[in-house]
């Protein structure tokens, strides 16, 4: 998961302080895992040095903690492109594809087609898998099937994700 | 919008209700000879429905199918039929072996249909039987084989006539996985050995993985996975 | 096992069928309406005894011939009565006048008083006929003013039409055959009870027994409607921790509440039957609704056996099937079947049979237990060998189309099924070909060659007494619809005054008459012939020779005459012997008008053949009217080539209606079973259809499965059946010969029964091959 993207998602609809930003991580992704303030105030300055934020306003009182950051034209292309690509097929995917899926939400993006497209990835995937097993030994059918498993349950989920999208909608607008 | 060139069956806007269901909504699909495609998507979402559209089954309510340059829509009830009989061939999910015949009777059902002699349709059918590796149930009664020999039973029937288009309807669904992908391997591989295209609709992601394509129905409206990545 | 577990399963059955929602209701439903046809049809027969007694009763107790051989003399309780039926279009019309002698005259049943000269009391169905404008030519002939209404006492069906008017001087006329004197109403004394001949018996009896068969199999049928739906019912309450023999148990339950519901709406279809019996009417015959009463006995059997049999059927169809949680299985492979028990019921049944062989009409009566059974084993040898049969040939049919693969391989399979839904047709078929041909063995028996020449004249009157010669005939010559009327005066001629020893005919009439009864050389007025060698000619040769002296109307005690003696005079020429219209030869002497001797004509009677137009429509009827103006009394025959026996012609009659309604009924069911099986294949027929199988192809295969079936019940019905004729034919010694008209006729109608139900199942066969079937979602 790609916590730089996550924040620069969060700053398109607004600028906000780097302690805002890290509460609305938390409510939205951090759940079980905060995120620490030093690893906002890293990812902040290293977007910073890449121009995709740019500071907005410093607050009375000095400290970095009172800095306001606002995403720049610069950022909101590259969220778009994170968005756009599907993340490559692997376990353990669901964080990521929920944070944007979530993201998209916020953004007024098309989530629906960031799932398709995710599941178009998969099944290409699951493609390769299935040829490779029916041209491999039994060890590769048993390793490609482990694989196939796995993935059939994301692309599973990625149905299930498709098919509540309003209800989720409707959630994250709270 | 017109169908891709070169491609073997195609269809366009298609609407189909089921008194207040609706069941297709403006759907498209398109396939090319050789092409093995995944029909996917939720219960209720109108796959099977446009399946059996395109096959002539069904009639649209609205909407065009052309098959090889001919509007199915404008073929009678019994011209659909004899396109089904030698140019279509059909697998199902179950209730689709005739349970009095005995498995070779099966297999040769379709050749017979077309008149073809029963002799030869019978011998043409245990070629096809020995592809699908269940050559020993010839004289053997549906009732009597297990649901994945059933299976490559009715694959076989459904080949026996060398269609241009096999369709199938959830073919492994009442299959175990490893049964599922024999029955899978099988039926891909026949299809691309006698260049077939297979409009496959099954909810299975590792069923769908067989197939060169896919296309996702949802809410009676069709989405072609590829032009979305 | 305890009887309450069982009552308890039972019970819990019959709770299955009404709470097992909208399908165990419509199954409880299909069931009860198929055992309540049957029901009623078995109510129906039960009645059917009641009915013939009550009527029986009712025509002995308005019998009028109750005369002794010594005549009655005028008395305060004397009565005279004469009979005037007659006949209206096809319908007999009992008509009797009467003229009561004193104050305690008996007044016949279903009279409160005696009708005054000029008028009558009338059936009610003949007051209706009347009043219509179909009865208005009838009308003219019965001019008497209703006064009143013959009761139920008085008639032996609803429907009967008759009358008895008021009359006058008939004492004059008591030598006229159809006028008596009388003191009571009711059995005639000294005549036995008219029993029905054994062989009508026997008749009745199988008729009983062909009719009763199919309808015990029609039950059976009933009771398994919707089988497939209930297994999966049971298959549920397998699945919750019933045991085997719970839920045949419960099966049976099921099938006993839809037995008892069938005997609540059997005998409510029996009553409603019962009502439009009065409205019924087969050929002149109809019967009271309160005629048909069940009797006790034989209505509590029924209300005894049918849920039993309900109950033993379901277990019996039950016992090949396993029922397991998961649905319920046949057992793969049913042992196939044997043949020889299945040909021990018909050998056994020959063998009851076959001791009564030759006991004819003569020396009287069959042992009923045992043509009953014999018959019952025959016929219920069809229904055991027939799925044998079917099994052994379908087994070996095989090359066809693809539409009589898959009928051939179906039967294959299942042939118990198939041969079970033509085992009530095939029953029915082979009785009624066994009935049929008995009917034509014995017909000649009971059908009298009448020896009537119709082509020669269609009405014969005899004018009974004091009418003018020649009147009748003239008036009838001006009567519309006539062609022709041939009168001739008859009478006879003694060898002495009083109580002759022997006599001759003497017939008067003009030549060209004359030349209508015997054969004549040459003839003009003033001829006299005496006719020589006829059939009945005793002593016409010695008593006509001339110089003898002959008596006109000699005397007999008890009747008037009018004896005038005629001395035989030379130069009587010979004429031959020629039938009449009625087939009558006659002998004696033929007067010409100008040769009868003076006063003789007193003794004469007329008689009229008459020469209808049968162009006019009801010529008959205006003829009879004609005869009735000049005298009530005048008595008119139709003249028919041959007369069949009343019973016998009412029993043939009862043949064909029960077997058109078991026929029906069977059908029916036939339609039912098969709907069932093709709503179960919805699934296979659609597939079949999507890729590609002609409809055709699909309704061919739906008939061919009835009627390769059907063929071979047809074929074994009427190897049985005309075995089971032969017999009875033997049985009353009449010749064997094959009716293969009637062979035909039944085959011909049981197939026209399965092309019915074909033709029927079709739009339900095409509705279910639409792809609809498909849709799984």
């Amino acid at each position: 998961m790609s916590i730089g993207h996550t924040l620069l998602g969060l700053l398109e609809s607004g600028p906000r302080h780097g302690y805002d930003l890290k509460r609305a991580f938390d409510e939205k992704f951090g759940h079980d895992r905060p995120l620490h303030y030093g690893q906002v105030y890293s990812t902040m300055s290293r977007l910073l040095k890449n121009g995709l934020v740019e500071v907005d306003g410093i607050e009375p009182g000095g400290g970095p903690e009172r800095k306001r950051y606002a995403i720049t034209d610069a950022g909101i292309t590259d969220v778009q492109r994170w968005l756009a690509t599907p993340e490559k097929p692997e376990p353990y995917l669901q964080s990521t594809l929920y944070t944007k899926v979530v993201l998209a939400l916020l953004t007024r993006r098309n989530a629906a087609d960031i799932l398709d497209t995710q599941r178009a990835e998969h099944l290409r995937m699951m493609r390769i898998l299935t040829d490779r097993k029916r041209k491999g030994d039994l060890a590769d059918q048993l390793i490609c099937d482990h694989a196939l498993f796995h993935l059939e349950a994301d692309l599973r989920w990625l149905e299930l994700t498709a098919a509540r999208l309003d209800k989720l909608a409707e959630v994250v607008a709270k | 919008m017109t169908p891709p060139p070169g491609s073997l069956l195609a269809a366009e806007e298609l609407r189909k209700a089921y008194g207040p269901t609706v069941a297709l909504d403006g759907a498209e699909f398109s396939i090319h000879p050789g092409e093995v495609v995944a029909v996917m998507g939720p219960s209720g979402s109108g796959k099977s429905t446009l399946l059996h559209c395109l096959a002539g089954i069904v009639p649209p309510d609205s909407g065009s199918i052309t098959y090889n340059g001919h509007e199915l829509a404008g073929m009678s009830d019994a011209q659909r039929s004899a396109l089904r009989r030698s140019e279509f061939g059909f697998v199902f999910q179950f209730g689709q072996l005739v349970p009095e015949l005995t498995c070779v009777e099966n297999v040769a059902l379709p050749l017979r249909l077309n008149g073809t002699s029963r002799k030869e349709a019978e011998k043409a059918a245990l070629t096809w039987m020995e592809r699908l590796e269940v050559d020993g149930l010839r004289k053997k009664r549906p009732g009597e084989v297990s649901g994945g020999q059933g299976q490559r039973v009715a694959v076989a029937r459904a080949l026996v006539t060398n269609p241009r288009v096999l369709f199938a309807d959830e073919p492994t669904g009442a299959l175990d996985s490893l049964n599922g992908e024999r029955v899978m391997e099988l039926l891909t591989d026949a299809a691309r050995s006698t260049n077939a295209a297979v409009v496959l609709v099954t909810h299975e992601a590792r069923v769908a993985a067989y197939s060169d394509r896919e296309i996702v129905v949802r809410d009676g409206k069709s989405r072609d996975m590829e032009r979305v990545v | 096992m305890s009887v309450g577990q069982w009552a308890k399963d039972l019970g819990m059955g019959v709770r299955f069928a009404f709470a097992g929602g909208r399908e165990g209701w419509v199954r409880a439903l299909l069931t009860a309406v198929g055992v309540g046809l049957g029901v009623a049809l078995l109510l129906l027969t039960t009645a059917v005894p009641s009915a013939l007694t009550e009527r029986e009763h009712r025509a002995t107790a308005r019998d009028d011939f109750t005369y002794g051989a010594n005549p009655l003399s005028k008395a305060d309780d004397t009565l005279i009565i004469a009979e005037v039926d007659t006949t209206f279009r096809t319908q007999d019309v009992r008509g009797r006048l009467l003229e009561p002698e004193g104050s305690r005259a008996p007044l016949p049943p279903g009279v409160e008083k005696f009708p005054a000269k000029g008028e009558m009391v009338a059936s009610p169905a003949l007051k209706r006929l009347l009043e219509s404008d179909s009865g208005k030519l009838l009308s003219e002939r019965l001019p008497y003013r209703i006064t009143g209404t013959i009761q139920q006492s008085g008639l032996i069906g609803p429907a009967e039409l008759a009358y008895y008017a008021g009359g006058s001087g008939l004492a004059n006329h008591l030598s006229n055959g159809s006028i008596e004197r009388i003191d009571y109403f009711g059995p005639s004394s000294g005549t036995p009870d008219d029993e029905l001949d054994p062989i009508l018996i026997l008749l009745v009896m199988i008729i009983f027994v062909v009719l009763l068969l199919p309808v015990g199999v029609f039950i059976a049928a009933a009771v398994r409607f919707g089988g497939e739906r209930r297994d999966r019912r049971l298959a549920a309450l397998r699945l919750v921790g019933a045991d085997g023999r719970m839920a045949r148990r419960v099966a049976a339950g099921e099938a006993l509440a839809g037995a008892l519901l069938g005997l609540v709406l059997g005998t409510a279809f029996f009553l409603a039957g019962r009502q439009l019996a009065s409205l019924l009417k087969v050929r002149n015959i109809s019967v009271f609704p309160s005629d048909l009463n069940p009797s006790p006995a034989l209505a509590a059997l029924v209300a005894v056996a049918v849920p039993a049999a309900a109950v033993l059927v379901t277990l019996f169809a039950l016992r090949g099937v396993v029922i397991e949680p998961l649905g319920v299985v046949r057992t793969a492979k049913p042992p196939r079947r044997r043949l020889w028990w299945r040909l021990l019921l018909p050998l056994a049944g020959l063998a009851l049979l076959y001791p009564m062989m030759g006991q004819g009409n003569g020396n009287g009566n069959f042992n009923e237990w045992m043509v009953i059974g014999g018959t019952v084993l025959l016929l219920v040898g069809v229904t055991a060998l027939l799925p044998w049969l079917v099994e052994a040939v379908v087994a070996r049919l095989n090359s066809g189309s693809v539409s009589w693969q898959l009928a051939v391989r179906r039967l294959q399979l299942s042939s118990g099924t198939a041969a079970r839904m033509v085992n009530g047709i095939a029953v029915a078929v082979a009785g009624a070909i066994a009935l049929q041909m008995l009917f034509a063995g014995v017909e000649s028996d009971y059908t009298e060659d009448t020896g009537n020449d119709p082509s020669r004249a269609q009405l014969t009157m005899h004018v009974r007494d004091d009418v003018a010669l020649g009147e009748l005939a003239g008036q009838l010559a001006r009567t519309e619809g006539v062609r022709h009327a041939t009168a001739l005066a008859e009478g006879s001629l003694g060898d002495r005054a009083k109580e002759p020893d022997n006599t001759v005919e003497a017939t008067v009439a003009g030549c060209a008459e004359l030349r209508e009864v015997a054969r004549l050389t040459s003839c003009r007025d003033g001829d006299m012939f005496r006719i020589l060698g006829s059939e009945y000619d005793g002593e016409t040769k010695k008593l006509t020779e001339p110089g003898e002296t002959l008596y006109f109307d000699p005397a007999y005690p008890g009747s008037p005459s009018h004896t005038v003696s005629w001395k035989v005079p030379a130069g009587i020429k010979v004429a031959g012997p020629r039938e009449d219209p009625t087939g009558y030869e006659r002998g004696g002497l033929l007067f010409t008008p100008g040769a009868l001797p003076e006063g003789t004509g007193a003794a004469m009677f007329e008689t009229v053949y008459l020469s209808l137009d049968t162009s006019v429509p009801d010529a008959a009827e205006f003829a009879r009217n004609t005869a009735a103006r000049i005298d009530p009394l005048t008595s008119v025959n139709a003249l028919t080539a041959s007369r069949q026996s009343e019973e016998f012609r009412a029993i043939r009659n009862g043949l064909f209606v029960g077997a058109t309604c078991v026929l029906l009924l069977i059908g029916a069911s036939l339609l039912v079973s098969q709907l069932e099986q093709l709503r179960e294949r919805k699934k296979l027929l659609s597939s079949l259809v999507a890729f590609g199988t002609r409809r055709r192809t699909l309704s061919l295969s739906v008939l061919w499965q009835t009627a390769i079936p059907i063929a071979l019940g047809l074929l074994l019905a009427s190897v049985v059946g005309l075995t089971l004729g032969a017999v009875l034919l033997r049985m009353v010694e009449a010749t064997v010969s094959v009716d293969w008209a009637s062979v035909l006729t039944m085959t011909g109608i049981g197939a026209a029964v399965v092309l019915a139900v074909t033709l029927l199942s079709l739009p339900p066969l095409l509705r279910l091959m639409r792809p609809d079937g498909l849709r799984t979602e």
